[in-house]
């Protein structure tokens, strides 16, 4: 049985909308008195559409950031398996360990074999206590630049999902140089001639986020986020106060429009009405028919042309002034 | 007044008296010491670098007391000063950025936390960026994102050198996802400056955290740290929250890093001009040297061997 999505505040009106609906549909079959209340299910059912359509349109950013943490949100792997026509999970930074928070290996994708990696959250408790809910450690960021290189190699476009709180803050991943390994992905991503495609799909956390995020495209889910730091942490920092943080997350400018305006974001992905959530299979076909179209238009494309195109993206991000003259380098 | 008077006066006059050497630390005169409490006269503290003379412990400096100490005089040529950040999110927290902008630029007399420029080391001509941790702990956004891009791309054209002095707290969340990118944007002209077969040294000062120490500060041909410098990417405190534990002194430390292999050489600020320019000098590919000449082979003579 499929379990019930788990509940936003926000969303409660349209749970107990669709409970009542159920509840009435539920009495007419018992009663056999289907075609008297049918017209009653279905006012009911276009009130259920437009309050979720309602509802969906006016998310403040913090309750965007719910979203994108929502237990029930596709991962990686629900994507990857949804959208490749076949996949092999390949592991290991050969560097003595293989990072369950970071997944990655070859996939055939519309006719070709491409390299899919992101970030994995687990899919209940005990799955994120083993994935350590997305964060990576050093050894991750080696296991992407490992397949990565691989893909460089061997032709492979390479395809990242950012989802992720961040990269792991322990002493371990201290020692093993966390900072080292998501800077040499940073340097080394702009070097590969493959396309590479990067597609946030729920959580982008700082540089954790962008140790696989350097491409020639950045993707987003309407509902995901994209930050420099997770509110919570910026509202600590900057207020002095850790409650702070829905001031923090609309200040900071973490969704997919805030992206699109800064000229960071080149393409969002609308989501199926209630957030992908409540319906993956709409939104694995919406990320497939964006990313197959995204690739075909990078194999266009020479590999000096997209290697050209990838660094000259994130040279021209950054907004300033110049002398006298209020010049600026993004594209507000 | 011969000298032995002087002496003679000297012993006369009763010693420094609390107030007044509360009033000369006051004036500047004299310095003490944040880490062993010995004070130095300010005029001979800076004369080391602003390293005490007593327990070699390395004040903060300015980035402009960091040209001087590493640039040989009458070389060094600026870049890109114009460069100003501007509110791009309208950001504000407890306070206007806007205004905390104005307030830093004020302070310290800079328009950012960075400054960059060509000057030689010991004759060597080299790129040089340096961030100031007084403006805004160093935080890295626009400005500091494409004063060392353009910096590195001017090196990459003129076949120079990079060395980098980091001090920072990471990215400056004011700038938002702006700030992040940058780290992307200076690791994409680093790596253009590597193809290049060019040589680029960080040098890791306290503090080196964050989004610099996840991007160009340690992706260096040879990283060089100050003694004792905090570098690390989480902060202490948050490790120390999360994990809900100690962590020892020596965490996140310079030579902590050494011993787990991400720093080359820690080396003491009143060495590091000379170290900057041997290595740089090590690092020229070898002149043409003259033709080598083969010496007609000796013959071996019979009884000559063994």
């Amino acid at each position: 049985m499929k379990k019930p999505p788990l509940l936003l505040d926000f969303e409660k009106p349209l749970a107990e909308l669709e409970e009542r609906i159920q509840q009435i549909r539920d009495l007419a079959v018992e009663s056999g008195e289907n075609a008297n209340v049918s017209d009653r299910i279905r006012d009911l059912e276009a009130r259920a559409t437009q309050l979720r359509r309602d509802i969906f349109k006016s998310l403040s950013p913090s309750q965007r950031l719910q979203l994108a943490r929502h237990p029930r949100r596709p991962s990686t792997l629900d994507y990857i398996q949804a959208i490749a026509d076949d996949w092999m999970e390949l592991h290991g930074d050969r560097g003595g360990s293989d990072d369950p928070a970071l997944v990655g290996g070859i996939a055939r994708f519309a006719g070709r074999s491409v390299v899919m990696l992101g970030h994995q959250k687990g899919r209940d408790t005990k799955d994120n206590v083993a994935r350590n809910f997305g964060m990576a450690s050093p050894g991750g960021y080696r296991k992407a630049l490992r397949l990565m290189e691989h893909a460089h190699r061997f032709g492979m476009p390479i395809l990242t999902f950012i989802d992720t709180p961040g990269a792991w803050a322990g002493v371990e991943a201290e020692h093993l140089g966390q900072g080292e390994a998501i800077a040499r992905n940073l340097r080394e991503m702009f070097r590969f001639n493959v396309p590479v495609i990067c597609t946030t799909i729920g959580e982008g956390g700082s540089g954790g986020a962008l140790g696989i995020g350097v491409g020639d495209r950045l993707l987003m889910f309407e509902h995901a986020v994209y930050t420099v730091a997770t509110p919570e942490a910026c509202a600590a920092i900057l207020w002095k106060d850790a409650s702070k943080a829905p001031q923090a997350a609309e200040a900071l400018r973490i969704t997919a429009w805030d992206l699109k305006e800064l000229g960071i974001l080149d393409r969002l992905l609308p989501e199926p009405p209630g957030g992908v959530h409540s319906d993956p299979v709409g939104g694995a076909n919406i990320l497939k028919a964006a990313l197959t179209e995204e690739l075909e238009a990078l194999l266009g494309m020479t590999s000096e042309q997209r290697c050209q195109l990838r660094y000259q993206k994130f040279r021209h991000i950054g907004m300033f002034l110049e002398g006298a003259t209020p010049s600026s380098n993004g594209r507000l | 007044m011969s000298l032995f008077d002087w002496f003679a006066n000297r012993r006369k006059s009763p010693p420094i008296g609390q107030e007044q050497q509360e009033r000369e630390i006051a004036e500047g005169l004299w310095t003490k010491c944040e880490q062993c409490g010995v004070l130095t006269y300010t005029k001979d503290l800076r004369a080391n670098q602003m390293v005490c003379p007593e327990c070699e412990y390395h004040w903060r400096v300015f980035s402009g007391d960091r040209i001087e100490q590493l640039i040989d005089p009458g070389t060094w040529q600026s870049l890109d000063e114009g460069l100003q950040p501007t509110d791009p999110l309208e950001f504000r927290d407890r306070k206007p950025y806007r205004d905390r902008l104005r307030e830093y630029q004020e302070k310290t007399h800079l328009n950012d936390a960075v400054q960059t420029g060509i000057g030689q080391i010991d004759g060597e001509p080299t790129v040089l960026g340096i961030m100031d941790f007084s403006f805004m702990g160093g935080s890295m956004g626009s400005v500091v994102g494409e004063k060392l891009a353009r910096a590195i791309e001017r090196a990459t054209k003129e076949g120079l050198s990079v060395i980098i002095i980091c001090a920072s707290g990471g990215a400056r969340m004011q700038e938002g996802m702006l700030s992040l990118m940058q780290m992307a944007k200076i690791s994409g002209a680093l790596q253009r400056h590597r193809a290049a077969n060019l040589l680029y040294i960080p040098i890791l000062t306290h503090p080196t955290t964050g989004g610099v120490t996840a991007s160009f500060a340690m992706l260096g041909d040879l990283i060089l740290s100050e003694p004792k410098a905090t570098i690390g990417f989480a902060g202490r405190r948050v490790i120390e929250q999360t994990l809900r534990q100690k962590l020892p002194d020596n965490f996140q430390t310079a030579e902590d890093l050494l011993t787990h292999g991400f720093v080359d050489a820690i080396v003491p600020r009143t060495e590091l001009k000379a170290t900057l320019a041997q290595l740089v000098r090590w690092h020229q590919p070898p002149q043409p040297s003259a033709p080598l000449v083969l010496s007609e082979p000796v013959p071996v003579v019979e009884g000559e061997r063994g």
